[in-house]
């Protein structure tokens, strides 16, 4: 015990804490796996049996393929505009003296803090007012909208986090402003970029509200999921689809934070 | 380019930020192939300054012109200088080779070019062997020079170094210092440094320019610099020096008679205009120009008796603080060795004679 600095010393109250608190989180979560194999279209123990007919019947459901394509499609689209213009605003307010900084970040920041349900029906009544049509386009426009904070907010530590003068190496050897960004400033806040893609793909996924006052005959997955919940005998399929979902988010948080250890492992140790 | 004698020309320039004054009218002409400093405390300007010179910062008003072309209308990447930043700025994506290999692709030279010039910089620098690293593999010094290479396989007529040792511990600043000289002398690059370390600045530079508040107080060589200041803060930012009130009593052609604080009648050679008779000036002596003695020196040489206060044994040489009747503070005196029998009755409180040449003394205007 004597080597074990004060710091380093097991504390039991902390530990069954921790345990609470993940207990918390995840039990839920895991009675989702639970039942999506369970022989009954009830949720309730005792368990029926183990079965896999649930997961049979989700790969042969046509029109939660085409959601989930749906979902997918407008995510991808999402997450990249938003990682777009998350990026640059970031350098421009990190890099640059502007007037009227504090308003402009203030109000890119806004959709952080609207209610989705607020924003989904403002956006309704204008693309109505608009003329345009309710689609997967609409959908995907009011998910930017949400999504350009998140991305920026993931980027600016990352171009706070680095070395100006670096560009103005970049600069001094020759480099004019595009292709100092394409060979120092975007290799360097790389791990940014693909966090803010994670992240807003993810969110666009998720996102129920506005998908719902925005999307037309198309539905999106949790639109899809939603509108199966009417249906008892439908609930095991939502079970089964729900486990994989979940599966598939655990691989792609751990690629993230691998993906985001590697980088800080590269650049931060480098330079002041 | 050397030989040229008025190869960058810094004209009337001055950088206003808001209300902040950071560099103010400014002019220095500079010869092709000199090794140039800039030398001042924080906050002086001088990095402001050189970061208008590779064009990061355009001057408020003013011009720089390099080789006679004017240069506020040239973005940095268009201009003839490459600059070696404080923080080295190694990109942390490449590696050592890329990194220096980075200015050579808008010069558009083919690969086998390319590979040839960046094994002769990482030769010029003593870096063989180090290409394929990355910046976190590198020490300080290492870093240091892949900045530098990186810097010079651009073949940059003007070199601009912000404070490229400051972050070396001293041994292996030193060390630097002799190559930075030696490699300069070699391409015959114009240098342009910037210190705040009064001692690398005269190692290194043919001229120093000594900056305060915006401002180039003096401009010359280390040695004029040294001998021949002429404000009490050059006088005081190189070397140690100890300053003396004083008033002119009288004039005769460069010969003046001063009567000065604690040394009381003294003569002293001055061409300044400022030293006119009845003028309230400044008498400053270097602590290496002052002979400290036991007995009173020889008939005809300027003296005056103190009382030691303290006294410290540096190895190669000893600084001794003396008060004198009628000086402020104790004068600083420096001796490189002293005979043993001196060293004995140098104590604390002793009586001791301190002695000056007359060309010794350095006059200054009160500031």
């Amino acid at each position: 015990m004597r080597n074990i600095s004060y710091i380093d010393k097991p504390n039991r109250t902390l530990m069954v804490y921790a345990l609470v608190y993940l207990a918390f989180l995840y039990i839920p979560v895991l009675f989702l796996p639970l039942f999506s194999f369970n022989d009954s279209i009830y949720i309730s123990f005792p368990l029926a049996g183990l079965t896999t007919k649930w997961y049979g019947q989700l790969f042969a459901n046509e029109p939660m393929f085409a959601s989930l394509w749906n979902s997918v499609k407008v995510g991808i689209v999402t997450s990249i505009f938003s990682t777009l213009l998350g990026l640059f605003a970031a350098k421009a307010v990190t890099r640059y003296r502007m007037p009227g900084k504090a308003p402009v970040v203030f109000v890119i920041m806004l959709p952080l803090v609207i209610p989705y349900i607020i924003m989904g029906v403002a956006l309704l009544i204008l693309v109505n007012r608009m003329g345009i049509p309710l689609s997967l386009f609409t959908v995907t426009m009011g998910h930017i909208l949400v999504c350009v904070p998140f991305a920026m907010a993931t980027m600016i530590p990352r171009f706070e986090g680095f070395d100006k003068s670096m560009e103005e190496a970049a600069a001094d050897l020759g480099e004019n402003a595009w292709w100092t960004f394409w060979r120092v400033t975007l290799p360097i806040v790389f791990p940014g970029v693909l966090a803010s893609l994670l992240l807003c793909f993810t969110i666009s996924f998720d996102e129920f509200i506005m998908a719902f006052f925005l999307a037309g005959t198309e539905p999106t997955l949790p639109i899809f999921i939603y509108s199966q919940l009417r249906f008892p005998q439908k609930l095991p399929g939502v079970l089964a689809l729900g486990a994989l979902i979940l599966v598939v988010s655990f691989i792609v948080v751990f690629i993230s934070q691998w993906l985001r250890r590697r980088g800080s492992d590269d650049f931060t140790s480098s330079e002041v | 380019m050397s030989g040229n004698d008025a190869y960058i020309r810094i004209v009337e320039v001055s950088k206003h930020f808001g209300d902040v004054v950071a560099v103010d009218t400014i002019n220095i002409t500079l010869s092709g192939g000199e090794f140039f400093s800039l030398l001042g405390a924080s906050g002086c300007g001088k990095t402001t300054l050189l970061r208008m010179l590779a064009g990061f910062e355009a001057p408020t008003t003013g011009e720089i012109y390099i080789d006679d072309a004017p240069m506020s209308e040239v973005a940095p990447h268009h201009r003839p200088t490459n600059m070696v930043f404080q923080s080295y700025a190694i990109f942390p994506h490449l590696n050592v080779r890329a990194n220096i290999a980075f200015g050579l692709r808008v010069d558009k030279i083919d690969k086998a070019e390319s590979a040839r010039r960046v094994d002769e910089v990482l030769e010029l620098v003593q870096l063989q062997g180090f290409g394929e690293r990355r910046s976190n593999e590198l020490s300080g010094g290492q870093r240091q020079r892949v900045a530098l290479a990186r810097a010079l396989i651009k073949r940059p007529k003007v070199l601009l170094l912000d404070e490229p040792l400051g972050a070396l511990d001293k041994k292996l600043r030193e060390e630097m210092q002799l190559e930075l000289r030696s490699l300069q002398k070699a391409l015959g690059i114009t240098f342009i440094f910037v210190t705040h370390d009064q001692e690398e600045a005269m190692t290194l530079s043919d001229r120093i320019a000594v900056m305060s508040n915006g401002r180039a107080l003096q401009i010359g060589s280390p040695k004029a610099l040294y001998n021949a200041p002429d404000s009490i803060e050059v006088a005081d930012f190189i070397g140690k020096m100890n300053f003396l009130d004083a008033s002119v009593s009288d004039v005769e052609k460069d010969q003046a008679v001063l009567d000065a604080a604690g040394l009381g009648k003294v003569n002293a050679a001055s061409k300044a205009d400022f030293v006119r008779k009845g003028a309230n000036i400044v008498v400053a002596i270097r602590p290496e120009k002052l002979i400290i003695s036991a007995d009173r020196p020889g008939e005809g040489r300027a003296a005056v008796q103190g009382v030691m206060q303290a006294a410290a044994y540096l190895g190669d040489r000893s600084h001794y603080y003396v008060s004198i009747d009628g000086a402020e503070k104790p004068l600083a005196v420096a001796a490189q060795e002293v005979d043993t029998s001196l060293s004995q009755s140098l104590e604390n409180d002793a009586k001791v004679w301190l002695s000056w040449a007359d060309d010794a003394l350095v006059l200054l205007p009160r500031g």
